[in-house]
């Protein structure tokens, strides 16, 4: 009896641990970071971070938080475990979005009033290099292969193929307008960017630098002018890429096979940026104007439930 | 012996009932037609048009087709109450009620009997309508549809107890319009079941009170949180003393020697 109810008790343990998760959301009107726990779905507690918190991350080995205060113009380096900024990192002036290098040792940052790419290295807290690119660059992703930095520039239209060894631009692209997330898929080979303007998801070659599929987002009933896709995340399989649709209230569920829309689910108002949980079983969004994020459940492609966490959600990681 | 009388009697009026609902594939069909109208294409014209906050039972976000579902389940239940009552005065008038009502037990009792048979017949149709409802994306998680069960007897026989209180107040089939103009549609749009309540306080404090006190709106809350999985218990408390009363004041207007039917000649 007793070695069965121990056995239980193990296996409870470990079940809680295996779900187990973090969700670190920046609060940009709070000047704070919400941290939640989605299982039971309640936000755990609000630690104040700096001025206009926006773009967040997380290190590989999970014990640092990354987080642009744009307003103290810096990137903070928050330790997780004590919740407490333990560095600084030279951003230049108003952070907002910025991508980490896979092995974590380089962090590369828009600065969009300056139309440059910032590269940071992180050990040494030292700006390695600024590069020139397109007006108001936002969108930035690293390639999981560690070869491509790519940028996107909101008024130039273009994303910006940056090679990481030799930090220079090699390519430009030309995409719908003003292009806003870029997501690589995990072989690599396919980057994902969201148009604003146009409403669209573009998909685009790695090796030969091209689009090659053009989604047009619509949603029957939703006026065009609402329609406003910002991030943008492709699963580890290569099944499905989601979409955040900005005003439209909803995340596009895409099959990355097909390049077909196979639905919209409703969530908060405003839904800005997206992060899977790490078995990639849920999907987390923020929803800026609804003071929410919204908790998708990605077996059934349905959303369980939104929680309530501060004003203006703008990014969102996840610690397993 | 006795209660084999008893059961023969309530098996009786309960099969004659289901037999005419499943015979009459006209009913059954405009039974669940009506429904699916206001789901299709009332609730797919609000679509956009309405923004709900979060309220429990929702957990999150929902389209206005996922929050009129329970309202319609309501809205068959109350039909379909209306329909029993409808056919209550029928039955009388063509004989074959008198019948039953002239057998050697307790007029109350033959009464319950048409509302369990009334509310088996409306819990059918709900089922049969929900199912259609899945396939058009409002899924509500599956232990919602057993919950849902109880709750779905207690608001029938709230509803039917409401259709035989009327029946008895009524004379002649025809009067029977008077009831769709000045029962059933006050309480179905002075309701929860199609705009949530708040949103009615917005516009008038008025309104918001007459639906917060209408039996139907409880009945149609306490259908919505078991279709989530719970219990309000403020909605069956309400629903549960609305069906007592009902239920009372029905039998005492089949009461042959002083109800209704004593003005109504004994009909």
């Amino acid at each position: 009896m007793k070695t069965w109810l121990l056995n239980l008790s193990l296996c409870l343990f470990f079940m809680g641990i295996a779900h187990a998760e973090t969700v670190f959301v920046s609060l940009e009107k709070d000047n704070a970071l919400a941290i939640v726990d989605p299982i039971k779905g309640v936000l755990l507690k609000t630690i104040i971070v700096g001025q206009r918190p926006r773009g967040i991350t997380i290190s590989p080995d999970y014990k640092h938080l990354y987080v642009a205060t744009s307003d103290d113009d810096t990137i903070k380096i928050i330790d997780i475990k004590t919740l407490k900024e333990v560095g600084r990192l030279p951003s230049g002036e108003d952070p907002e979005t910025f991508a980490l290098s896979p092995k974590g040792d380089r962090l590369y940052v828009s600065n969009e009033d300056d139309s440059m790419v910032t590269v940071i290295d992180i050990a040494s807290k030292k700006v390695l290099k600024t590069i020139k690119v397109g007006v108001e660059p936002e969108g930035i992703a690293v390639s999981p292969d560690n070869k491509w930095v790519v940028s996107a520039s909101e008024t130039t239209n273009m994303v910006h193929w940056i090679n990481t060894q030799t930090l220079e631009i090699v390519e430009n692209t030309l995409v719908d307008p003003r292009p806003r997330a870029l997501h690589f898929s995990a072989d690599s080979k396919q980057l994902w960017v969201t148009s604003e303007m146009a409403g669209t998801l573009m998909v685009l070659d790695v090796a030969t630098k091209k689009i090659i599929k053009n989604i047009a987002l619509t949603i029957q009933g939703v006026s065009r002018d609402k329609i406003l896709p910002v991030g943008v995340v492709v699963d580890k399989k290569g099944d499905y890429a989601y979409v955040a649709m900005g005003s439209a209230n909803r995340v596009a569920v895409v099959n990355a096979k097909t390049f077909t829309v196979e639905k919209f689910l409703l969530v908060g108002q405003r839904v800005w940026n997206l992060a899977f949980s790490p078995d990639q079983q849920r999907l987390y969004t923020t929803n800026g104007t609804s003071h929410d994020m919204s908790i998708i459940d990605l077996k059934n492609h349905k959303v369980t439930k939104s929680v309530g966490v501060g004003r203006y959600p703008w990014g969102v990681v996840v610690k397993p | 012996m006795i209660i084999l009388h008893f059961w023969r009697v309530m098996w009786g009026i309960i099969n004659r009932e289901l037999l005419r609902f499943l015979n009459q594939k006209e009913r059954f069909i405009s039974a669940l037609v009506r429904p699916l109208i206001w789901l299709f294409v009332f609730a797919a014209g609000f679509r956009a048009a309405l923004g709900l906050a979060i309220t429990p039972p929702y957990e999150t976000y929902i389209l206005y087709e996922v929050y009129i579902t329970p309202g319609l389940v309501g809205m068959i239940q109350l039909f379909n109450g209306m329909q029993s009552s409808l056919s209550m005065v029928y039955d009388r008038e063509m004989g074959s009620m008198r019948i039953l009502m002239v057998c050697p037990l307790p007029r109350w009792f033959l009464l319950i009997c048409k509302l369990i048979a009334g509310t088996v017949v409306s819990i059918l149709q709900v089922y049969v309508f929900l199912a259609i409802a899945w396939f058009y994306e409002i899924q509500p998680p599956e232990i919602g549809y057993v919950y849902l069960f109880p709750a779905l007897i207690l608001s029938g026989l709230m509803l039917g107890a409401l259709g035989l209180l009327l029946s008895s107040f009524i004379k002649q089939l025809e009067n029977f319009a008077g009831v769709m103009n000045f029962v059933i549609f006050p309480m179905f749009f002075m309701s929860s079941a199609l705009y949530p309540l708040w949103k009615m306080k917005e516009s008038s404090l008025l309104l918001y009170n007459l639906a917060l006190y209408n039996p139907f709106s409880q009945a149609v809350e306490l259908i919505r949180f078991a279709l989530y999985g719970q219990f309000n218990q403020y909605a069956f408390l309400v629903t549960l003393g609305a069906f007592i009363v009902f239920m009372l004041v029905a039998i005492w207007g089949y009461n042959p020697s002083k109800g209704m039917m004593v003005k109504k000649g004994g009909k």
